[in-house]
Order: structure tokens, then C-alpha cells, then sequence
């Protein structure tokens, strides 16, 4: 039985206009995700592989083509609709952390469900489950500046997965680790894919990183080559 | 759903460095503000703490200010006789006309001159205004060269110290005793007798006519009397009101209070829209998180004019209380300040009077300024491309 994807690009492309030239980011792509994978999205720089992801995950649009999550098309969707989109949907993490400096842990991972209607316990209780989830319970009123850079990115993760998003995405989530950081957080996200069955998007440079994950897409060009 | 408030009171307080000067500069405007109005209203709490709410006030109609009033002797005689005027112990009416003339005095302070207002006073008059009381030395004699003077004025000017001289035309008035009016128009007053002072000055008629009608019908048919005869051409209204209503002094200070709040108030939105600009600037990349975990633009943009705004908040804060504890040493103190009366041409002083509301408006219009001076950069942060300000370092 065929199992409809659960992410469904078609003919995806993205030009930038650079100075007074057009430089194509990405080149009619199409690519099917079931759920449950964790794709690694691989290729040299300029390659469009961080374009997809973010045309994916809705902080970009499309020149042309369609990204259907779900069955909806998310290019489709204005500005506050997508915002909103990208709130219930999507949980997103930064090669630089991005966590608030002037917020604990515990509120920069409360941050997504401010945005619910989630009482302010239910909230504690999320939080508290997603910073279990990446082992940093004790580290929960603790400052990012605080904490070491693998435990920033744990942090980033419960964030993410906080909503019970459909899809995560991960954009060179281990570049800026040591090694064993990295390996704890490509755990995270192989763990994430394989016993909880969430969908997890990753780009990434280092084939050791890409090792973690279920299929592998290179680009180059705009285009998956393989 | 907005951004946590916790976000930007932590942003503010956590670059308490960079924002310190954005803060004076607030503080310095709303505590210029502040204290301008203060002196305004200090002006205008003197004029209307004057007066007793018994006593009724005759001039000359058309006159706009006692000084410039003339009632005749025969006035005097006439009205004096009048139902309805209310007798003190020993029977006599409670009526007094006063004489008021201006003398020029030098200052204290060595900086040249100003004008006195001297009134000359019966004895029935001082029984109508019993705010004045002597706090040093001994009360004028009926028939002599000699004055009283307020406090204030004895502070302020030379020669008004008890036996010291007042250079009066040919002759020289002797001080005999200070008072003190309650923080009314009075404690900008020299007191000296009636009849002596139109005498000195040669003045064939008095200024202005003080009186107390025994009730509230006898005031209206007083001053329904008074003011029907054309005979007389005279004005009778209550003491107090004519008081309040001589609050053209404060014009200037307003004036100035609202140049220089509204000069300085244009310098303070560019200190806080420069701090505001700043401050996005660096956290580009925060906002395009904010973006992207799902944040509106439009709670971008409430969420930094609430910053802005925190931010001049308490630069108000600071400035409203560099007033207020300035306006505290000042009562304490007992420091009074002094500015020409622009009804009476004469030297008045006054206390600072800092009302709560004077305090309320400085906070507001901190809070103010801070907004309008975050909408600019709050506009922009809220128009930032979300990928673009993930790149941003």
C-alpha cells in the first residue's frame, strides 16, 4: 500500500535576483517525505539544500512550485496564516542555537506555546516533558549563557519539539559542537525519527552527521542528485 | 498573543549600560518639565490661597488689578453706611480702604532693583484678613512712618530688616515688624497706615475697598448696591475670586515650561528612537527566531513601543523623583522664589507647589516620549525578512 508523504515538493524553484543577475537557488525540485523519516539534505555550499529547507518549513517562498504539508500548500499562505502555520507545524533548529539570552530554558522552551491556548500549567507540564526529553531537567532556570553549547542545543530542541510539531527541521544543527555534543544531538534527533516517529529534516556538511540519518538527498546546482 | 512582557523588561534592564544616558537625558526633560510646572503652580496656589471667602473686594470698574483701581473718599463715605455690612466687637463696619502704591527697593541679592507692592492698610482692614499675622517685632502705628513686612520680602530685599529704612519718595519708612500671610498674595506685601501712605504720596483717593457683608443675602444686595449705581462705577466681587483670577503671573513659566518641555521632549524621542535603533540592531537575529517560532509582526512591533516606552518610564521615573525630592529640600528649606507680578508690576514670591497630578503628567509624558520615539525602529523590526534576520549575526 502506498503511503501518501507526509512533505510533497513539486518543481520547487527559488531565484534569488543578485545585483542585476538572476542566480538560481534551486531548480524545479521535487521530493517526497514520509513521516517518520529523518532526511538528510547533503551538498557543497550554494547547493540550495538550506533554500529547500526553508522553503519547507515556510520562513521562505517559493519563485515557483508548490511545498504541500499535509496536503496543504504552505506557499499559499499570507503572512500571519503562515506564521501561524509555522507555530503548530514546524519546530526549527538554528546552527547558532538561537535561544533568547535573557530567557531561562525553561522560558525559552515555553516560548512556541505562548502562542497556544494552552493554560500556563499545561505549559509548565509541556516544558518540563520536553526538557526531560533532551536531559536537561536540572538546567531548566539556567540563562543560555549559562549553559555549554550542547546544552544550548538541547535546549533549541525542546523548543522544538515542545508543540508536538509535525515536522522538525534542522539546519547544520552540529556545526558549531565538539563531537560528543554533536553525537548526543544527532541522537536527540535519530531517537526523535525512530521511536517517536516525527518527521526530521536536517542539512548538514559532515557526512558523520549524515550517517544518523534514515535517507540521504544530495544537491548541487539546485538540483538532488542523488 | 504578545511577546512576554519578562522579554523586554530583561532587555532593558540587562543593557542598563548602554541605555543610561538615554535615560538622563529622559530624566533631565521630564525633571525641567516637572519643576516649570511646579513654580507655575506655586504661583497660582498663592493667588488662590488669597482671600477669605467672607470678605468682598470693591474697584473701580474696569479695572483689572487693585493697582491700577481708584475709590474715592466720598465712595468710602458713602459705602460705609450701607445695610448688610457686618460690625466688629466695638460696632464699628467692617470696611477699610486700602491705598497700594509701588516703591522701588534694591535687592538682596545685589542685582539692582524691583518693585515693592506696598499697601496701606486701616486698622479694620488687618481685622479683615486675619491670615496675616506678625511673627517678629510689633505692628504698625496708625499715623506713623512705619511698615511691616513679609517675611519673604524682608529675605529678598535690603533694608527690610526690622529698623532698617524703606526709601519712600521725600521721606523714609521705618520697619518695625515682619508677617506672614499663609503662602497667600499678602507675603509679597509691604503694610503701612492708610492715611499716612495718602499722605505721603499726595493721593486723593484710596485704591480699593475691603468688606464683609453679614450673610450671604446681605453679600448680594451689597454688591447688587454697589454695582447698580451708576453713581459709582465700582466692582464688588468676593475676595477670593478676584484672587484667583490674577493668575496671569504664572503666563510666562507656562510659556517657558512649555518651550523648553517641548524643545527638550523632541531631543529625548531622537535619544530613545537612537536607543530603540540600537537595540534591534543587535538583536536582529532574535527577532527572526521570534518570526520564526510563530510571533506576528504586529506583536514584533507592540512588543518593542512597550520596550521603548519601559525604557522612558523609568528615565520619568528618575526625573519625577529628582523633582519631587528637589521640591522637598526647597519646602524644607523654606526657599521662596520670586518673579515680577504682571498684574501689579511688583516683586511676588511664591513657593514651589508639586500637586500629584504635576508628577502623574511627567510620568505619562515620559512614557510618551519613549513611544513615539520606538515607533520608527519598532516599525522596522517588525518589517525585518525573517531569513534575513537569521543570517544576521
Amino acid at each position: 500500500m502506498a503511503i501518501e508523504p507526509i512533505v510533497e515538493v513539486r518543481e520547487l524553484s527559488k531565484v534569488y535576483l543578485q545585483g542585476e543577475t538572476n542566480v538560481v537557488a534551486l531548480n524545479r525540485v521535487s521530493v517526497g517525505i514520509q513521516a517518520g523519516e529523518f532526511v538528510v539534505l547533503m551538498g557543497p555550499s550554494g547547493s540550495g539544500k538550506s533554500t529547500l529547507l526553508h522553503l519547507i518549513a515556510g520562513i521562505d517562498r517559493p519563485t515557483s512550485g508548490q511545498v504541500l504539508v499535509r496536503g496543504i500548500n504552505v506557499a499559499n499562505l499570507n503572512e500571519s496564516a503562515l506564521a501561524e502555520w509555522r507555530n503548530r507545524n514546524v519546530g526549527f533548529v538554528f546552527q547558532s542555537f538561537n535561544l533568547i539570552p535573557v530567557l531561562t530554558a525553561a522560558e525559552n522552551v515555553e516560548l512556541p506555546l505562548l502562542l497556544t491556548s494552552l493554560s500556563s500549567r499545561q505549559r509548565r507540564e509541556h516544558v518540563a516533558a520536553a526538557l526531560d526529553l533532551v536531559g536537561l531537567t536540572e538546567r531548566a532556570k539556567h540563562l543560555p549563557r549559562q549553559l555549554s553549547g550542547g546544552q544550548e542545543q538541547r535546549v533549541a530542541i525542546a523548543r522544538a519539539l515542545v508543540t508536538d510539531p509535525l515536522l522538525v527541521v534542522a539546519d547544520e544543527p552540529t556545526g558549531n559542537l565538539d563531537s560528543k555534543s554533536a553525537t548526543d544531538v544527532l541522537t536527540i534527533l535519530q531517537s526523535l525519527s525512530r521511536e517517536a516517529n516525527k518527521t526530521v529534516i536536517m542539512v548538514t556538511h559532515d557526512p558523520k552527521a549524515a550517517a544518523f540519518g534514515s535517507r540521504q538527498l544530495h544537491l548541487e546546482k539546485g538540483e538532488i542528485v542523488a | 498573543m504578545v511577546i512576554p512582557i519578562r522579554y523586554h523588561v530583561r532587555n532593558v534592564t540587562v543593557r542598563w549600560r548602554s541605555t543610561l544616558a538615554t535615560l538622563m537625558g529622559i530624566a533631565l526633560v521630564v525633571a525641567v518639565f516637572v519643576l516649570l510646572r511646579a513654580l507655575a503652580a506655586g504661583i497660582e496656589k498663592s493667588s488662590a490661597q488669597t482671600g477669605d471667602p467672607r470678605n468682598v473686594l470693591v474697584v473701580r470698574k474696569g479695572s483689572q488689578a487693585e493697582s491700577s483701581s481708584l475709590v474715592t473718599r466720598e465712595q468710602l463715605q458713602a459705602l460705609q453706611y450701607l445695610d448688610g455690612i457686618a460690625r466688629n466687637s466695638d460696632g464699628q463696619p467692617l470696611i477699610s480702604a486700602d491705598v497700594i502704591t509701588l516703591l522701588l527697593a534694591p535687592r538682596a541679592s545685589g542685582d539692582g532693583e524691583a518693585n515693592l507692592l506696598l499697601r496701606g492698610v486701616t486698622p479694620r482692614g488687618r481685622e479683615l484678613r486675619p491670615q496675616v499675622h506678625l511673627t517678629n517685632g510689633r505692628w504698625l502705628e496708625p499715623g506713623k512712618r512705619e511698615v511691616v513686612v513679609s517675611e519673604n520680602l524682608a529675605r529678598r530685599f535690603k533694608g527690610l530688616e526690622i529698623g532698617g529704612t524703606l526709601k519712600a519718595g521725600i521721606g523714609r519708612l521705618l520697619v518695625v515688624g515682619t508677617f506672614s500671610a499663609g503662602g497667600s498674595a499678602y507675603d509679597s506685601e509691604v503694610w503701612m497706615d492708610a492715611d499716612e501712605a495718602r499722605l505721603l504720596f499726595e493721593r486723593e483717593m484710596y485704591s480699593s475697598l475691603i468688606l464683609r457683608p453679614v450673610d450671604e443675602v446681605a453679600y448680594r444686595s451689597l454688591t447688587n448696591s454697589i454695582e447698580s449705581d451708576k453713581r459709582f462705577a465700582l466692582r464688588a466681587e468676593r475676595e477670593v475670586e478676584y484672587y484667583a483670577k490674577q493668575t496671569l503671573t504664572a503666563v510666562p513659566i507656562k510659556i517657558l515650561a512649555s518651550l523648553l518641555g517641548s524643545a527638550m521632549s523632541v531631543g529625548a524621542v531622537f535619544a530613545a528612537m537612537n536607543t530603540m535603533y540600537a537595540a534591534i540592531g543587535s538583536r536582529t537575529r532574535e527577532i527572526g527566531t521570534l518570526r520564526v517560532l510563530g510571533f506576528s509582526r504586529l506583536s514584533i512591533l507592540l512588543g518593542f513601543l512597550l520596550e521603548g516606552g519601559l525604557l522612558a518610564f523609568l528615565g520619568g521615573l528618575m526625573g519625577t523623583s529628582v523633582s519631587y525630592g528637589l521640591y522637598q529640600y526647597v519646602i524644607l528649606r523654606g526657599i521662596t522664589f520670586g518673579t515680577m507680578n504682571f498684574q501689579s508690576f511688583s516683586e511676588t514670591t511664591f513657593q514651589f507647589a508639586m500637586p500629584p497630578i504635576l508628577l502623574l503628567v511627567g510620568l505619562l509624558f515620559s512614557i510618551l516620549v519613549g513611544v513615539i520615539g520606538s515607533i520608527l525602529p519598532a516599525w522596522r523590526a517588525s518589517r525585518i525578512p525573517v531569513i534575513s534576520a537569521l543570517k544576521s549575526l
